[in-house]
């Protein structure tokens, strides 16, 4: 979001919101402990507005729920634009100083008129009426999402017509308003801070950039490709166009975790040579050609991960990683020493000063500093610099720091890919539950009381209309394929609506069902709008 | 453009005949620290609202009637505080003593030493023929992730707080009955995995008698083995989501046996979700 | 408020209906959220707008089911959004709820069990009750002392709660007196009749305190130097200004109507049979406080108080007297009535504020004070129903005319509840000053075999004073001068042939059920003291260890409790102990 991506906001800032917009995220269970921020925030007189299709946990605690159909929330934002302009609660000081495009913008959303979003999005207009007035007039705002905002075809460009909200009413660049998209992984952030992102060198400087890439290459003491390498998403079409043959994993499990995962498997399967480093003999290892044994990052190694407001905080080993399993730096300083290269046995705190030499934005935090301190948020130029609680200060300054104003974006309402037909008449959409993660291999380990498998979740009404009942066994299928499923009545999902977790990949292939169809520019795919159908598997019995 | 900095304002006390500075809005308790002096709590924790139900931390303060809890009372200009007198020494003594009479407070360490330097005598109630009440209940064992012994709790309110609106929100348990006879329980007793409990341990993380315990411990005290001298206590980070939430992970002969954090650290208060606190098994294998 | 997590159970029909027809007679949609409604409100806001209806909707479910069931609980946590583990909490915080299936369909009987019961014999008239099938809950103090032995009978299955000493006719001991002030219209006035009331002189002090305006009013009760009625003896005219001076909130009048002391009953007969002057001072309160809300908050036990106060406020509200522009005076002021459950505990006014709320009724740690944080934590000035009696006089004749009765430092009259062996037991109204020997005389002497033991002063919370008190003059200072208290205006008189360890045993076991249970000097201290006089009167005799251990543990009670409970726990121990009441006397 207008350069370095991160969240703009502290954790304490939302504690001391006044509105918040909780935005395709059920940070309740997915991001439980940033929800206990939210909550102070509540408890401090905060109004919180929930935007998602399913009155999520978190929804339940929201002043107001706004529950719109699945993939129309550029509508519902670019509504509440054309909104907050018409009542004339914009920050017209703000827009002319900061930001740029703002005309094309108004102009844009002219058309997104209050009753015409509430019908692409079923919410009453009232209510967007409502939470566009509460955004703007609130003298500190945050807007926070997590994957329900992003994991759309045109992720991009939902995330962008949030951005727009937050420039129409100054809200960001000052403690206390902000946008804060939530990481799902607890390096995410991280990686993309230290370039593990296509096109970008640690601190989000551009390969392409020659100056950038010669002082890294001055450093590295080797030539660097100033081309932009490929996403996850791109890897695969590589793959499939014959163009990519070899892949290193490195504690990702795409073979349980990509969008359309049969055809995903078959790709990787399809690889000349397959390398995998994980702490887990997941799906994908199981198909690899090498398997490389690591240790457990957080708990068996040192180092350094990034969370979702900046902070740069230790990691450092309790236990000792088992049998062959060997920390990362080695296995990988090894791979470089069999390849002809020889780069000794860097410390964890040696490559980290490399990288800090390196990084503008990490350049203030020594191992020491961050040894001592509870962490440190980037940007952290000096040693004498206690980090950054809010990102984009520079658009209250006089001069905007000499940067150039932050431009609006226009963005188009475009439903999701694939449209619901009589085939395939539900939408279904994915998320997380509380005691589970992602595929599912870590949470695995431990009997959680509260577990109970991936259901399907549908409204009772459909389930009445297609005569089946709670905990009843069911074929669920999408154009890619079917599964059978567990159905589970729940009330909270509106009619029309369905939804499971993804944490049993080997109980049920949700991904099978989900949609590849993904975001050129974020290469994330559209994993919560897939439409499917559901079918009784026994026959009605007689005179039923 | 920072508003997070509010302008303190400072107030003198006294305390113990010594003069004590500290922000408004401190508690007695805080400036006591401040003072170097040490006093004993209970039911009062920094990531806690305090409840002041203890009432092992009271003072004498000029111009009350009755003695202050220090945990909660806020300090005022010109205040003057006693700590150490015999009002102050009684009452201190008899509320650890009351404690000692009526639950088992053999894991409630942080007492041990308060109960010497007070010279409290829980069994010099009621003799052979009058035995004293006391809290008498079955462990509940209700699955892998922690269990409740309610012979060992003070009724601090604690774990009530943190399951309730200072953390967790989630209010799977309450205070229920009244007088000597309430308890923390869920609604109709129901066991843990039939209740609103969601297992992040939270209220595990603040009980200060081992009422609450990780089965983990649990385990190991049953066997014996329970060592906590010979635990390494090591800070990371949690590898789920993320929120960043800090862990302190005590491991004893290689093995994490639980798992807390830090309640002074900014991202999580000290409490954490099911995941960091017991999602760690898989780091030994499963 | 929260992502409310529910179990399986669900209510019957007749539950969901007894909660239904309570939330809707207070003007609350019982209807749980429409399912797939895109809109729904809910957050911190609902949560506040609704909490407070959990005490009736727990009322409800009793009164239905004669329990109150997981699948009650369920529901009434659906519609209230109150986890479900807090509302059984609150519901197992009283003595009136129960949360185990009734062994019987009928209604319950409450006996009283203490003193006055007690050595009127209460054990018979439970043993009559058992043998016409009645199913019998011994208890605390009814607040019919007067007529002890006392029974409440507790409705289920749909059916009302019913007194029966409520159905025989009222009679004032002194009917007729021309010096009574604030029992004036006791048997005058018809108590279910606006214009009787208004016909005595009813409203003229509303009216007048109108025309004289807030400040006017504060001035006067201030002058007055009334103090506070329902134990403390607070200045009333203090705590008014201090909500007065409260900007910027809103503001509440409480009347304390939870009279739960033992051997207090004085507040009930004002209520039964003065309502009307119970809703007209609360509506002067709320003038001079600038309060917009009223809130009646009475034991659960006073099915008769609890109607016609409920048919004063009615009545006064079709009359104009209540709502928008209260009488004519500028002022908007309401009134609502909350049933307490049986918990003496919640006379306490921060922890009756916990009760009304939804909460479970434990004190609150002061400061902050009620005039600033009170119920909802906002500005509250909570009140006695007697201390609000005498406000008319003050309005109508002037704070100078109304200090002309009692002393200087104790001006006006008092209500004291007459009760044990005494020859006319009941409500007496008698200026400060009048010596408590004049007092029982007026009462007809003592009875029983005439010779007067102890008087029981202040009631559980008070204290014992010897036959050789006769002289001492029932004023604040003198009482308290002589270690004593006048308290609520219990005057329990018992004579040589009672047993005053049984009573005093009976008094430390009342605390041990009463006590919150929220700090541990008064929780375990009020179980300990009454395991030490249960010792001594099974001994009995009291060594001198556990005669000293009694002293310590009052010292902690006394010194670290949070509230009046604790602090009084001993008193009337240490006072019988100290009369030789008991442990030197002759156990059974
Ligand atoms: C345990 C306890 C019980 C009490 N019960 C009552 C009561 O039933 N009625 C009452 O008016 N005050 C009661 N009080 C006193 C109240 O806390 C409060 O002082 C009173 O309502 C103030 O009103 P007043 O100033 O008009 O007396 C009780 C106090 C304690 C400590
Ligand atoms: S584990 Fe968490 S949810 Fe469960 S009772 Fe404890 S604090 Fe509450
Ligand atoms: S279980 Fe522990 S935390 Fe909870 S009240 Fe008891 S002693 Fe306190
Ligand atoms: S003194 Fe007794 S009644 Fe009062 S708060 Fe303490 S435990 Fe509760
Ligand atoms: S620590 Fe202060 S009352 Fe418990
Ligand atoms: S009714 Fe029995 S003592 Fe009051």
């Amino acid at each position: 979001m207008f350069g370095a991506g991160g969240g703009t906001s502290s954790y304490a800032e939302v504690e001391q919101a006044d509105v918040i917009l909780l935005w395709g995220s059920n940070a309740r269970e997915a991001h439980p402990i940033f929800f206990h921020h939210v909550l102070k925030g509540l408890r401090n007189g905060a109004r919180m507005y929930a935007i998602d299709p399913r009155r999520t946990s978190s929804a339940k605690f929201a002043d107001r729920w706004l529950g719109l159909s699945v993939g129309t929330d550029i509508a519902l934002a670019n509504a509440m634009g054309r909104e907050i302009i018409h009542a004339g609660l914009h920050d017209p000081d703000f827009i002319a100083h900061s930001t740029q495009g703002f005309e094309a913008y108004a102009a844009h959303v002219e058309s997104y008129t209050l009753d015409w979003a509430a019908e692409q999005t079923g919410v009453p207009a009232e209510a967007i009426r409502e939470m566009a007035h509460a955004y703007a007039t609130a003298p500190k705002a945050q807007i926070l999402w997590t994957l329900g905002i992003t994991e759309h075809h045109n992720a991009v460009d939902n995330v962008v017509s949030l951005c727009n909200l937050a420039l129409l009413t100054g809200h960001v660049g000052r403690w206390g308003s902000g946008l804060c998209p939530l990481r799902g992984q607890n390096n995410v952030q991280g990686g993309g801070d230290m370039g593990a992102i296509p096109n970008k060198f640690p601190g989000f400087q551009d390969v392409a950039d020659d100056e950038v890439r010669a002082k890294f290459e001055a450093v590295y003491g080797t030539e660097l490709n100033g081309v932009p390498g490929k996403h996850l998403t791109l890897m695969f079409e590589a793959m499939e166009a014959g163009e990519l043959r070899a892949c290193y994993v490195i504690g990702e499990n795409p073979a349980d975790s990509e969008a359309d995962v049969e055809h995903a498997r078959k790709l990787l399967a399809g690889l000349d040579i397959l390398v995998v480093q994980d702490i887990f003999m997941t799906r994908t290892a199981e198909m690899a050609d090498v398997v490389l044994p690591a240790s457990v990052a957080w708990a068996e190694s040192e180092g350094t991960v990034t969370s979702s407001e900046r902070r740069v905080q230790r990691v450092r080993p309790a236990v000792p990683p088992p049998g062959q399993a060997r920390h990362d730096i080695d296995i990988i300083g090894e791979l470089a020493r069999r390849l002809g290269v020889s780069w000794g046995h860097p410390s964890p705190e040696e490559l980290w000063d490399e990288m800090r030499s390196l990084s503008p934005m990490h350049t203030g935090m020594s191992w020491e500093r961050l040894e001592k301190s509870g962490g440190i948020q980037w940007p952290c130029v000096s040693e004498d610099d206690p980090g950054s609680e809010f990102l984009h200060g520079w658009l209250w300054a006089d001069d905007l720091e000499g940067r150039d104003p932050a431009p609006f974006s226009v963005t188009h309402h475009a439903p999701p890919k694939e449209r619901l037909s009589d085939e395939f008449p539900l939408r279904l959409t994915t998320g997380r539950a509380l005691d589970s993660y992602n595929t599912g291999v870590q949470s695995g380990g431990y009997a959680s009381p509260i577990r109970y498998g991936d259901a399907l979740d549908i409204n009772p009404a459909d389930a009445a209309e297609l005569g089946i009942a709670d905990g009843e066994r069911v074929l669920v299928s999408s154009p890619r394929g079917s599964v059978e499923m567990d159905v589970r009545l729940q009330p909270d999902i509106p009619a029309g609506l369905t939804f499971t977790t993804f944490h049993f990949p080997e109980l049920v292939d949700a991904n099978v069902l989900t949609n590849d169809e993904w975001d050129p520019r974020s290469g994330t795919a559209e994993f919560k709008a897939a439409a499917i159908r559901i079918s009784k598997l026994e026959p009605e019995p007689a005179g039923a | 453009m920072t508003d997070t900095t509010i302008t303190e304002t400072a107030v003198t006390l006294t305390i113990d005949g010594q003069p004590v500075e500290v922000a408004e809005g401190s508690t007695i308790h805080s400036a006591c620290v401040e003072a170097g002096i040490e006093t004993p709590t209970l039911c009062w924790a920094e990531n806690l609202t305090p409840v002041n139900v203890c009432r092992v931390c009271v003072v004498e303060l000029e111009g009350s009637r009755a003695l202050v809890p220090s945990c909660s009372r806020q300090a005022e200009e010109g205040m003057v505080v006693q700590t150490g007198t015999p009002r102050v020494r009684h009452s201190r003594r008899m509320v650890l003593e009351f404690l000692g009479s009526g639950v088992d407070l053999s894991q409630a360490d942080d007492l041990h030493h308060w109960m010497k330097a007070y010279g409290a005598d829980p069994d010099r109630y009621g003799d052979e023929d009058h035995p004293v009440e006391r809290v008498e209940e079955p462990v509940k064992v209700q699955d892998e992730l922690y269990i409740r012994d309610y012979s060992k709790c003070v009724l601090c309110y604690k774990c009530v707080e943190a399951c309730g609106d200072d953390a967790q929100h989630t209010f799977a348990i309450a205070v229920a009955g009244r007088g000597f006879d309430a308890r923390i329980s869920t609604e109709f007793d129901v066991t843990l995995p039939d209740s609103a409990c969601v297992y992040c341990g939270n209220c595990v993380g603040v009980c200060p008698t081992g009422a609450l315990q990780f089965k983990t411990e649990y385990d190991l005290r049953e066997v014996g083995e329970w060592r906590p001298e010979d635990q390494t206590v090591t800070r990371t980070v949690c590898s789920y989501c993320g929120v960043g939430c800090n862990l302190d992970l005590h491991v004893q002969d290689e093995r994490i046996v639980k798992v807390t954090s830090p309640s002074d650290h900014s991202v999580t208060s000290g409490h954490l979700c099911i995941k960091g606190r017991f999602g760690w098994q898989y780091v030994h294998g499963e | 408020m929260t992502d409310i997590y529910l179990g399986a159970d669900r209510a019957t029909d007749a539950e969901a209906a007894a909660v239904d027809a309570a939330l809707r007679s207070r003007g609350v949609d019982p209807v749980v959220r429409p399912e797939t409604e895109r809109l729904y409100t809910s957050g911190t806001a609902r949560r506040r707008e609704r909490r407070h209806f959990l005490l009736p909707a727990l009322h409800a479910l009793q009164n239905e089911a004669g329990w109150i069931s997981p699948g009650g609980i369920n529901y009434v946590a659906e519609v209230l959004d109150v986890p479900p583990a807090e509302a059984f909490g609150v519901a197992t915080f009283y003595d009136l709820f129960r949360t185990e299936p009734p062994a019987h369909d009928g209604d319950t009987f409450h006996v009283c069990v203490d003193a006055a019961c007690q050595i009127a014999g209460y054990d018979d008239l439970a043993a009559s009750v058992r043998a016409a099938g009645g199913h019998v809950h011994l208890g605390p103090c009814l607040g019919q002392c007067e007529r002890a032995p006392a029974l409440f009978v507790q409705g289920a299955g749909g059916r009302p709660d019913h007194v029966p000493a409520d159905d025989e006719p009222f009679e004032l001991p002194q009917a007729g007196d021309e010096s009574l002030r604030l029992l004036r219209r006791i048997g005058v006035a018809d108590p279910e009749s606006l214009e009787s009331y208004l016909a005595h002189g009813g409203y003229r002090a509303l009216r007048r305190a109108g025309e004289m305006g807030a400040e006017a009013v504060l001035e006067a009760v201030a002058a007055s130097g009334l103090s506070g009625r329902g134990g403390a003896a607070f200045p009333t005219g203090v705590k008014w200004r201090a909500v007065a001076a409260e900007t910027g909130r809103p503001k509440h009048v409480v009347a304390n109507c939870d009279e739960s002391e033992p051997g207090t009953f004085k507040d009930r007969i004002v209520m039964e049979q003065d309502p009307f002057a119970v809703i007209e001072t609360m509506t002067i309160a709320g003038l001079a406080t600038g309060a917009q809300n009223g809130w009646i908050y009475i034991r659960g036990e006073y099915p008769l108080a609890t109607a016609r106060l409920q048919g004063a406020i009615d009545a006064a509200r079709a009359a104009g007297l209540l709502g928008k522009d209260a009488a004519g005076t500028g002022h908007d002021f309401d009134i609502a009535i909350w049933r307490g459950a049986g918990a003496y505990i919640c006379g306490e006014e921060t922890a009756l504020f916990n009760s009304l709320e939804g909460f479970r009724g434990e004190p609150r740690n002061k400061p902050p004070f009620p005039t600033t944080h009170g119920l909802f934590g906002e500005p509250t000035a909570i009140n006695n129903p007697e201390t609000l009696l005498n406000v008319l006089d003050i309005i109508l004749e002037g704070a100078d005319a109304y200090r002309t009765r009692g002393t200087e430092r104790s001006p006006g009259t008092k209500l004291l509840c007459l009760s044990g062996k005494v020859g006319r037991p009941g409500l007496y109204e008698v200026a400060f000053g009048t010596t408590l020997g004049d007092l029982l005389e007026l009462a007809g002497g003592i009875s029983g075999n005439g010779e007067l033991q102890a008087v029981l002063m202040g009631g559980a919370a008070g204290s014992f004073v010897g036959p050789d008190s006769l002289g001492l003059p029932l004023t604040l200072e003198d009482t308290r001068a002589a270690g004593t208290t006048l308290g609520s205006g219990v005057v329990m008189a018992f004579d040589t042939s009672d047993d005053m360890t049984d009573v005093v045993v009976r008094i430390a076991e009342f605390f041990r059920n009463e006590s919150c249970g929220q700090c541990v000097p008064c929780r375990v201290g009020a179980v300990r003291q009454h395991e030490t006089l249960v010792q001594m009167q099974r001994r009995g005799s009291l060594s001198p260890a556990r005669r000293a251990l009694i002293d310590e543990m009052a010292e902690v009670m006394v010194d670290a409790s949070i509230c009046g409970l604790g602090h009084t726990a001993a008193s009337a121990v240490r006072s019988a102990l100290a009369l030789g009441l008991i442990a030197s006397a002759p156990s059974r």
